[in-house]
């Protein structure tokens, strides 16, 4: 069972044609994601600031209290 | 104290969202519809065992798969900028969000795993109807995965089935089904995926007419264009009746939008829809200025549209702004006083909390209770602020809905020339059917900016505006990311439209 998956993925893969040039965009395009931009640009700003629930809810809701001018219209 | 927002921040935090959902929105409904033409094709190969109709079916199979790959996890850096951009709302809204989609994501897994898997190498290794069984299940499977991501996008639009907890600062679900089956969910569903259909349609009619129009695989371009044009028609009639459905589910539950929507400024009885007009960019809420520099209106008609009664009445901004005590419309300037106090007993509470004061934690709970409604409201500097840019909002659903008027009819043409057997000398037809496939993308993203910018200044309706729901970053450190993504979504654009192009040179496999 084990081996006619797996014979089924790698005779699949291999009789690729489009499909070569499309899994290296996608994996280049993974790539830079999560190893550049999620890395470098994009931490969770809550988790990466506090260690617990308690503190991430306790600034969240400070944020919502403290937040009061719009500063300006939507247009 | 956060007296001022840096709204420069918010707003490039804004634009990069709206960047990367533009971008993604390019490569989903292409995906949502084309999955079920194929599904079309192959159904009629299996029912006739005709090989023409297996080599029409791996054609668009093909196509379908290059859009695929490249779109996927395109929506994924959504997901990062929730973390790092809007981490307010990201908090606010976790419990709600969260079951959507990690279902969302346990389908998308599978189905990737499984049944793509099946449908790209399986076709000598089982039977065609398993075969056939691996392809419907792409198309329905992909379609109910985007079903969850449009629950969430309902729920932020017409909040229900939840509880705000201000221990845990979350929204916190109630009711899943009150959730999943919110009228806005619903239509917002049954509206994309009708348009995705639709837009599928459009994309192999098109390029089916740039085949008729090169002389080169005409047998297959006729026949594919019959499959997409009966499909289009009917999905583009199914559009319409689903968009009848929205326009009144939002005259319902966001009237501001459907206002923005129309330009109109003042309610009326038996109101009259706009065909089509030049809006006043100058004209304020509550200004005596006049609405539109030209317009055409269609008597009666939006009142039918938002409340299905000819003589109904039909709040205009002004109204939803300043209150009309003759409709029970309460002003924008009430709900801030009310927001201001929910956010003070807010306040209170967390006070009692933190001092661990359980009596007065109690009280000011049981006094944000009466006016947590309108917590959101407290956050506006002044009552026209609750108006979305009208402007954007009116034209981009005007665009919208004169090409969803345009296409049936090309659909309907394609049918007729089929009928009369002269498709391939339709020189005409052909280029329209062209043309059609990049209007068609217009009016995917102009549906997208009405259901957006038509719910400013709102992250959660009436309860989160935008500016409260974003994190505090600097300006410099957005724009940064946002360039970025510019780049690399253009990149990904760019090699789509050439292997796409390439593989449409090349054509079906020859038999």
């Amino acid at each position: 069972m084990i081996h006619t998956i797996y014979t089924f993925y790698r005779d699949g893969f291999r009789k690729m044609q489009v499909g070569k040039k499309l899994w290296a965009i996608i994996f280049i395009k993974l790539f830079i994601m999560f190893a550049v931009l999620k890395a470098f640009f994009f931490p969770d700003f809550l988790n990466t600031r506090f260690s617990t629930d308690h503190e991430r809810a306790g600034h969240v809701l400070g944020n919502f209290i403290q937040s009061k001018k719009m500063g300006g219209s939507n247009d | 104290m956060i007296e001022q927002v840096d709204l420069s921040q918010v707003n490039w935090a804004r634009a990069q969202f709206a960047l990367t959902a533009m971008y993604h929105w390019i490569f989903v409904p292409l995906t949502l519809g084309l999955s079920f033409l194929v599904a079309f094709f192959e159904s009629i190969y299996v029912k006739t065992g005709n090989e023409d109709w297996k080599r029409i079916t791996k054609f668009w199979m093909t196509l379908f798969g290059i859009n695929f790959a490249i779109g996927v996890a395109t929506g994924i850096i959504m997901e990062f900028e929730f973390g790092t951009n809007w981490s307010n709302y990201s908090w606010m809204v976790g419990d709600i969000f969260g079951a959507p989609l990690a279902i969302e994501g346990i389908f998308a897994f599978f189905l990737e795993a499984t049944f793509f898997a099946l449908m790209f190498f399986g076709w000598d290794r089982v039977s065609k109807r398993f075969h056939l069984f691996s392809t419907w299940m792409v198309a329905i499977g992909s379609n109910l995965s985007a079903l969850w991501i449009l629950v969430a996008n309902g729920w932020m639009q017409f909040p229900v089935g939840m509880a705000f907890n201000p221990d845990t600062a979350r929204f916190e679900m109630q009711n899943f089904w009150e959730v999943l089956f919110s009228p806005v969910a619903i239509s917002k569903f049954t509206h994309t995926t009708s348009s995705a259909f639709l837009l599928a349609s459009l994309f192999v009619v098109g390029v089916s007419c740039w085949y008729l129009m090169k002389g080169r695989h005409q047998l297959m371009a006729k026949r594919s264009i019959a499959v997409a044009a009966v499909f289009g028609f009917l999905a583009a009639s199914y559009c319409g009746l689903t968009g009848d459905e929205a326009a009144y589910t939002v005259s319902q539950k966001q009237p501001m939008k459907l206002a923005a929507m129309e330009g109109l400024y003042k309610g009326e009885v038996n109101a009259g829809a706009v065909v089509m007009g030049i809006i006043n960019s100058a004209k304020q809420p509550g200004d005596e200025q006049k609405d539109f520099i030209f317009a055409v209106k269609v008597p009666v008609a939006l009142s039918l549209l938002a409340n299905r009664k000819l003589d109904s009445f039909v709040p205009g901004i002004d109204d939803l702004v300043f209150g009309n005590d003759e409709q029970g419309i309460t002003s924008v300037a009430t709900r801030m006083e009310r927001g201001r106090l929910a956010i003070e007993y807010l306040a209170a509470f967390k006070e009692a909390k933190d001092n661990n004061y359980e009596p007065a934690a109690q009280e000011a709970l049981r006094q944000f209770d009466i006016y947590k409604d309108d917590m959101g409201y407290g956050h506006l500097n002044r009552p026209s602020d609750a108006a979305p840019p009208v402007a954007t909002t009116f034209y981009a659903f005007h665009i919208m809905v004169v090409l969803g008027t345009l296409f049936p009819l090309v659909f309907l043409a394609a049918l007729y020339f089929l009928y009369k057997g002269d498709l391939e000398k339709q020189r005409l037809f052909q280029l329209v059917g062209l043309l059609c496939i990049p209007l068609g993308y217009v009016a995917q993203q102009s549906g997208w900016v009405v259901a957006e910018v038509g719910r400013q200044p709102w992250a959660i309706q009436g309860l989160l505006p935008v500016h409260v729901a974003n994190t505090n970053l600097t300006t410099g450190t957005v724009q940064t990311t946002f360039f970025i993504f510019l780049g690399l979504f253009t990149m990904l654009l760019i090699a789509e439209i050439k292997i796409m192009v390439k593989q449409i040179q090349i054509g079906p496999e020859e038999k």
